[in-house]
């Protein structure tokens, strides 16, 4: 016997939205106080410090810069993988979700870089309470881009064959995952002024 | 909101996270005069810019296109 799982593809009437948005919306709820708590930390311990280095001092600005122009980027290419599921075009879809992934390794590239060659210059977590929370919070920014290219990935490979069967429950699996990335991508937008720039 | 109302706001973050820059490199060259820091202004200046066209033709087309701010 099978069950149908109701309001994938449709709005539920008391919440005007379909379950699948719903759930992302309440996963970036917990999300926004992962980060918060962690943003949090950072004042408190930056505030407390009677002495704290200046991030541009230390960090690589022109990488950093390079990564935020990547990931703008990437949000520009998930919104039209998703727009063009909207007007049927399964093939620039593809497209565009293969640009977001490819955007998604080059921040992760060039991450790889910056982490070495703090490493190789002796900076590691434990050097100061800045370095500390330096590599937590871009290190946890950094798995939830890993996390986004596995299910945009996904997206793109293995899980677009449901859109031959049921393009409107897909449409609404990209929005998701578009809705998701988008949050990463807000992260990384406060992150960088915050740890790179003041 | 939905992912295109999503995106409108993080365009719009970005933005604003533009022009705070250039006008923190701005300050910061009054402050050491490194050319530097003037060309990085610029260079934010020129890319908020960039993002508001961006963002205005967005809306359009999606507008255009009837796709659902649900």
């Amino acid at each position: 016997m099978s069950m149908e799982i109701r309001y994938i593809e449709e709005a539920h009437p008391e919440t005007g939205l379909n379950n699948s948005k719903l759930g992302i919306w309440l996963f970036l709820a917990s999300e926004v106080m992962l980060f918060g708590a962690l943003f949090s930390s950072y004042i408190i311990l930056r505030v407390g410090s009677a002495d704290w280095p200046r991030g541009a001092e230390i960090l690589s600005i022109p990488m950093a810069t390079f990564n935020t122009f990547a990931l703008i980027a990437s949000s520009v290419t998930m919104v039209m993988s998703w727009a063009s599921l909207k007007l049927n075009d399964f093939g620039k879809f593809r497209l565009y979700m293969g640009l977001t992934i490819l955007l998604a390794f080059l921040f992760l590239v060039v991450k790889y870089f910056e982490y070495t060659a703090k490493f190789s210059h002796g900076l590691y977590p434990s050097t100061n309470t800045f370095l500390a929370i330096y590599f937590t919070i871009t290190g946890l920014h950094g798995i939830h881009i890993l996390a986004g290219i596995i299910v945009n990935g996904y997206l793109w490979g293995p899980g677009s064959t449901l859109w031959t069967t049921k393009p409107e429950m897909f449409t609404n699996r990209v929005e998701a995952a578009g809705l998701y990335w988008h949050f990463v991508d807000l992260v990384w937008i406060f992150l960088f002024p915050v740890l790179y720039l003041l | 909101m939905s992912l295109k109302a999503f995106h409108i706001f993080f365009i719009a973050i970005a933005t604003l996270m533009c022009f705070g820059i250039a006008v923190w490199q701005v300050v910061a060259y009054s402050a050491t005069g490194s050319m530097a820091q003037l060309g990085q202004a610029l260079g934010s200046a020129i890319a908020g810019i960039g993002l508001i066209f961006y963002g205005v033709s967005f809306v359009r087309k999606t507008k255009a296109l009837h796709l659902s701010d649900i």
